[in-house]
């Protein structure tokens, strides 16, 4: 066994509870001091937990990051989306915005006023497809649905809703004026 | 004057209790996150400084308490 410094126990507890005389062999050939073991475990699982919660920490500071950067780009500009007489009732548009790569779409339901969302699911992103007749944006990747009419999620994964694109009608000309973001 | 070391027993019982703060505050830590996230992917940024100054808070205090568990490591031998 193991030589431990004065003041500090001698005996060692086995894992199996026996005395030392009743270990198998193995156990003597290769002495190990369990307890001292099992906290040497515990110190490095403690250390562990405070890389883990540095970690965290890294992560909320790079969404403070994010959130200065989303700032300093301002709001979206006003942009052309289509003619009125484009859409039919029950028709859908996609479209672009506020940048190249933010696919959305307009959708013109057969009750109620023009609607537009972002098309990404709020879940992972994957693109919603509109089924006008049920009246739901639906999520094929892990099938997800939202209400048409506001954007709230109906079932499965996503609990946010589709950012909704704010609308302008001037004249017969359609224009996107900014995206709001929800959490309900 | 050297403080005289703890027993083993005694020792486990404290490594024991730092573990249980430090998992709670990770895990106050994880809930911080994930409720921030979603607050920022739901267009509200309110909470995003806050938040990340309570996770840094979080820190200090986990390794404080790894510091002290260093010191109770250093009383045995």
């Amino acid at each position: 066994m193991k030589n431990n410094a004065p003041g500090v126990e001698t005996s060692t507890r086995f894992p199996n509870g026996r005395p030392e005389n009743e270990q198998p062999p193995w156990r003597h050939d290769f002495p190990i001091d369990w307890p001292e073991d099992s906290y040497v475990a515990r110190r490095d699982y403690a250390k562990f937990l405070v890389l883990t919660s540095l970690a965290f920490f890294v992560g909320q500071l790079s969404i403070g990051l994010q959130s200065l950067w989303r700032r300093s780009r301002g709001k979206p500009p006003i942009q052309k989306v289509a003619q009125f007489a484009q859409i039919p009732v029950g028709g859908v548009f996609p479209f672009n915005y506020p940048g190249r790569h933010d696919p959305c779409l307009l959708l013109r339901p057969a009750e109620g006023p023009l609607v537009a969302y972002s098309q990404k699911c709020t879940h992972l992103s994957c693109a919603v497809v509109p089924r006008m007749e049920q009246g739901e944006l639906h999520c094929p990747c892990h099938v997800g649905s939202f209400d048409l009419a506001n954007g709230r999620p109906l079932a499965g994964p996503p609990r946010r809703p589709l950012p909704r694109v704010v609308l302008e009608i001037r004249g017969n000309v359609i224009y996107a004026t900014g995206v709001e973001e929800r959490t309900t | 004057m050297k403080k005289p070391p703890f027993p083993r027993e005694q020792r486990m019982t404290i490594i024991h209790g730092i573990l249980c703060l430090v998992l709670i505050l990770v895990i106050l830590q994880l809930w911080l996150l994930m409720a921030t996230m979603d607050a920022y992917l739901g267009g509200d940024s309110t909470i995003v400084w806050p938040a990340a100054l309570a996770s840094l808070v979080c820190l200090a205090l986990n390794i404080g308490l790894l510091r002290y568990l260093y010191g109770v490591d250093r009383w045995g031998r």
